[in-house]
């Protein structure tokens, strides 16, 4: 996957956990390649992909913030969601499945649960 | 900070440059033109004649045929450009006998522009005291010594000859980070040359292939990606297909043959029997290396300065 990409997604993932919220900042370019050793247009490209979704947005001269946040539940659902799985990956590994097949399980059942249209 | 990309003016630009030691050409008819901002990678193997491009974009050759210009002043004709650039060489020159602090003083004593505060500060945020000896450090410190010198010109353009080579894998990604880090603040253009490929994936944007003393590619690095493809498919069907694209290397069995391309920028419609794939880095090199008369630019028209 292009490095753009790679950090398109990683924003996006922390937008989903709650790890990112409206009005935070997000890294400058320098701070990221100096962590990353990237080339600094890979950021740029990175950020104009997210501000072309409408998720951040540049002010000139301060940096990029979130504007919007991801993921369909608020957060205290998140918590309780994430409960819920973690009592059925539980279950799961009693049953004796490893990771890999509860990652196999979860991918069916997510994949027919949307293609079906269930809620 | 935003980077300014595709602004009119190239940071820097050879026409026809040939450079000829004795009786041999070390360059011949180099045309390449990169736009300002870039982290510009030139790769060739050894003896391609990386250095002696080098050398006479930062004006220590002078050409035998061609020019050589930095933002569109021709090298060797005005001193005003000695100030916007700056180059670091292979062998990374200090005085082994000097301390740090010595060569600091030295690199502001010799340079019209200087930013001793910046270059203070940054030795000692990596950690580098400057009452050591210079033939004292590691060869990870004395690399960001000299880059140190380098950037402390504030520069427009910095030219790194093989700034890697001879450094561990923790000092190199050090010296990129750096790098990038200055790039991202000042905007700068970087071309720096180096024989190992996959250094330069991350940091680099434009690339240009030097082979023979001629330049085979010069161009934006993720266009020349998204440009060439591997296809492979029937031996039989090889040559047809061949004959439709610019092929760069073209590797046959008796019934499977595999085509790596340049198909530009217009998707391919391909018979069901050929499988496609995209190119990595290292292997586009490579395939343009091992075929020296390939090129990736244009059928060479007759390059005059209008």
């Amino acid at each position: 996957m292009a490095t753009y990409l790679q950090l398109v997604h990683q924003v996006k993932h922390a937008l989903r956990l709650g790890m990112l919220e409206t009005g935070d900042r997000l890294p400058t370019a320098k701070e990221v390649v100096e962590k990353l050793a990237i080339n600094p247009n890979t950021v740029s490209k990175a950020y104009r992909e997210l501000e072309r979704e409408g998720l951040v947005t540049g002010k000139p001269g301060l940096g990029t913030f979130v504007t919007r946040t991801l993921g369909g539940a608020g957060l205290a659902d998140h918590a309780r969601l994430r409960r819920e799985l973690q009592n059925w990956i539980h279950a799961g590994r009693e049953a004796g499945l490893d990771i890999e097949d509860l990652e196999a399980l979860f991918a069916l059942v997510i994949g027919d649960s949307f293609r079906e249209g269930i809620a | 900070m935003t980077i300014e990309q595709g602004t009119d003016m190239p940071a820097f630009e050879t026409t026809g440059l040939g450079v000829r030691y004795r009786r041999n050409w070390a360059l011949r008819d180099c045309s390449v033109s990169v736009p300002a901002g870039r982290v510009v990678a030139l790769v060739g193997p050894n003896g391609a004649g990386k250095t002696t491009l080098l050398h006479t974009l930062v004006g220590l050759l002078a050409p035998t045929a061609g020019t050589a210009r930095l933002f569109g002043h021709t090298v060797g004709q005005s001193e005003e450009l000695l100030a916007r650039m700056a180059f670091v060489a292979q062998d990374k020159p200090l005085y082994d006998s000097f301390t740090v602090a010595d060569t600091l003083r030295f690199g502001k004593r010799l340079n019209l522009s200087w930013d001793d505060e910046f270059a203070r500060r940054r030795i000692a945020d990596l950690g580098i005291s400057l009452r050591h000896k210079v033939g004292k450090l590691s060869g990870g410190q004395q690399a960001q010594v000299a880059l140190t010198l380098a950037l402390a010109k504030r520069p427009e353009l910095l030219v790194l000859d093989e700034p890697l080579a001879n450094l561990d894998p923790l000092a190199r990604d050090d010296v990129m980070r750096a790098l990038m880090g200055t790039v991202a603040e000042t905007g700068m253009t970087v071309l720096l040359s180096s024989h190992v490929v996959s250094d330069l994936l991350n940091t680099c944007d434009w690339l240009v292939v030097l082979n023979g003393g001629r330049v085979q590619v010069s161009g934006d690095l993720e266009e020349l990606l998204a440009e060439h493809r591997v296809l492979s498919g029937p031996a039989e069907l090889a040559d047809g297909l061949a004959r439709r694209l610019q092929v760069v290397s073209d590797t046959r069995s008796d019934r499977q043959a595999t085509l790596l391309a340049h198909v530009g920028t217009e998707r391919l419609t391909l018979d069901s029997r050929w499988s496609e794939r995209p190119v990595g880095l290292e292997e586009l090199v490579l395939a343009y290396l091992r075929s020296p008369e390939a090129s990736s630019l244009p059928r060479p028209s007759l390059a005059t300065s209008a």
